[in-house]
């Protein structure tokens, strides 16, 4: 038997020059192509400046040279992994402009999906923020559940990813017969898988001692820096549009805001905001089940109040709604004409990657690549 | 507070830098401010305790074929009232101060703004483009920007 050898470093001593590293364009951390070009010292990041703009589709530019309802599709490029809370302020916000009012069933199925979607979304970031872990099980979990959500929207309107399903005014197509109970199977099954996540990663001794005390986000700092959803919510700040502002018919269901409660380290830190993207799923999960029960038997029209043509009145509206990732709002200036003048997207993961420097000075580069993920960030939207 | 309260505030505490409250209709209510006044502005409605704009949720940049126009989105947490401000600006020379200091998230919002309509926004600590290539030419947002033909030897496809 050998005896264990302990080795006594100096870390004060170990001499190392500054260092500049390109993080990204390309590598899987970074999900997608972001670029950080990252200062170090030795082993400690000292400096952190985001390049973005590799993914710019210039959605803006396409959006004023396009009618009203074919911006939507180029909406659900923007975050193209919950499409459906992406076109839901738009329409949303043109609806009010417009004096539409939708049918009761139609507010149903829009909440089901926005739900569903916000699930879909978490379960990816909650799946590849443990990959960034080291974590490989929950992502497998994670997927064959979304599979089933996707499948699901699949019957719904045609496309996986890409939906164009809420339309100015209504639906694309009414639900199929079976959407009931298909979302109870999904919420059961969801259930389970989230259950088993929390003991497989949440829990995980490596995981927390990974994640606590990582990437603090005091709130005064969240404010200032404009963050939302979940990135806001972990630093203990109660501010969930679907309570405070409830659009839609978000008032007719209970359900909880989860924030972040400094469980395992300080208040903020990467394992709080995921753990509120994991808690947020059970809130989802009640939501929909209350809407199956509340939502109208009987099949509707949902094209009814689809207007033929769209010309808007002169005007402009600010409308903003609770994406998973956060507030997404979208400001549209109309002159009167079928096109818009200006469409300008506050887009959430833009606002919330701003303050990834703020908040990764003086950790490792390992850690970096933690408090990236736990900010989850889709460069479609940063870039759009 | 209401939109006509929070611009009697504001009148009270800067004078006739603000210009005016607008509320039409399909308008969302907003207050008409001086360029050269909007740090001052801001800060009042942010540090006031009867407002407490904490929360710029949008900033954007428009063209407004004759003016720019910027366009703030403020909320507050606490109070849960919104306001939305306006500055126009002059076409040919497009300045206004940075309200980076006042709210941080300002910093890629005005990045953005002078990228695509080239704002200027002085006193910024990073003013370089954020969406576009570093050395692009042109500020695309712009009514009258002109798609180039080539991009680096490169033939733009229409």
């Amino acid at each position: 038997m050998s005896e264990t050898k302990t080795f006594e470093i100096d870390f004060g001593k170990v001499y190392s020059e500054r260092m500049r590293l390109n993080v990204g364009p390309q590598h899987p951390s970074t999900h997608g192509v972001l670029r950080l070009e990252v200062e170090l010292e030795g082993e400690v990041v000292t400096e952190i400046v985001p390049h973005i703009g590799y993914l710019h589709r210039c959605f803006e530019k396409h959006a004023e040279n396009v009618t009203y309802p074919q911006v939507i599709p180029y909406i659900d490029r923007m975050d193209y992994i919950s499409s459906m809370n992406n076109e839901f302020p738009y329409v949303l916000g043109m609806e009010k402009l417009l004096g539409i009012e939708v049918p009761e069933k139609v507010q149903y199925i829009r909440v089901i999906c926005a739900e569903l979607n916000r699930i879909a979304n978490h379960q990816i970031a909650i799946a590849t923020f443990g990959l960034d872990s080291g974590a490989f099980t929950p992502f497998l979990y994670y997927f064959r559940d979304r599979e089933m959500i996707i499948t699901l929207f699949e019957k719904l309107s045609g496309g996986r990813l890409l939906y164009n399903y809420f339309w100015i005014g209504g639906l694309m197509h009414d639900v199929h017969p079976t959407f009931a109970e298909d979302c109870l199977e999904i919420v059961k099954q969801v259930r389970k898988t989230n259950d088993e996540a929390l003991d497989l990663l949440m829990y995980n001794k490596i995981f927390v001692e990974r994640t606590a005390n990582i990437g603090i986000l005091p709130a005064d700092v969240a404010i200032n820096y404009g963050c939302s959803g979940p990135v806001l919510r972990g630093s203990g700040v109660p501010y969930d549009l679907r309570k405070v502002e409830p659009y839609s018919i978000y008032d007719k269901f209970d359900f909880d805001v989860v924030v972040g409660k400094g469980e395992m380290g300080t208040l903020g830190d990467c394992w709080d905001r995921n753990i509120v993207r994991v808690r947020e799923i059970y809130e989802s999960c009640k939501i929909i089940e209350q809407a199956i029960e509340q939502m109208p038997k009987e099949p509707c029209d949902v094209r009814q109040a689809v207007p033929k043509r769209i010309k808007p009145p002169v005007g402009e509206f600010y409308c903003r709604a609770e994406n998973p990732k956060g507030e997404l709002g979208f400001y549209i200036i109309s002159d009167g004409s079928p096109k818009p003048t200006r469409v300008r997207a506050r887009a959430t993961s833009f606002v919330n990657l701003s303050v990834l420097p703020e908040i990764s000075k003086g950790y490792m580069i390992a850690d970096l690549i933690m408090i990236l993920g736990s900010l989850d960030i889709v460069l479609g939207e940063i870039d759009r | 507070m209401n939109p006509k309260d929070i611009f009697e505030l504001l009148k009270k505490e800067i004078g006739d830098q603000a210009l005016e409250l607008v509320e039409k209709e399909y308008h969302d209510p907003f207050i008409v401010v001086r360029a050269n006044s909007i740090v001052e502005t801001c800060l009042v409605l942010r540090d006031d305790p009867n407002t407490l704009f904490d929360y710029l949720v949008n900033l954007s940049g428009v063209d407004d074929k004759d003016k720019f126009v910027v366009v703030y989105h403020l909320y507050s947490l606490k109070h849960r009232h919104r306001i939305v401000l306006k500055v126009y600006l002059d076409r040919e020379n497009p300045h206004i101060p940075t309200v980076e200091r006042v709210w941080r998230s300002a910093n890629w919002h005005e990045r953005e703004a002078y990228d695509m309509f080239g704002i200027v926004f002085d006193g910024h600590s990073d003013l370089r483009r954020i969406l576009c290539p570093y050395d692009w030419e042109g500020h695309p947002l712009r009514k009258d920007y002109k798609t180039p033909d080539y991009y680096k030897g490169i033939k733009v496809p229409l």
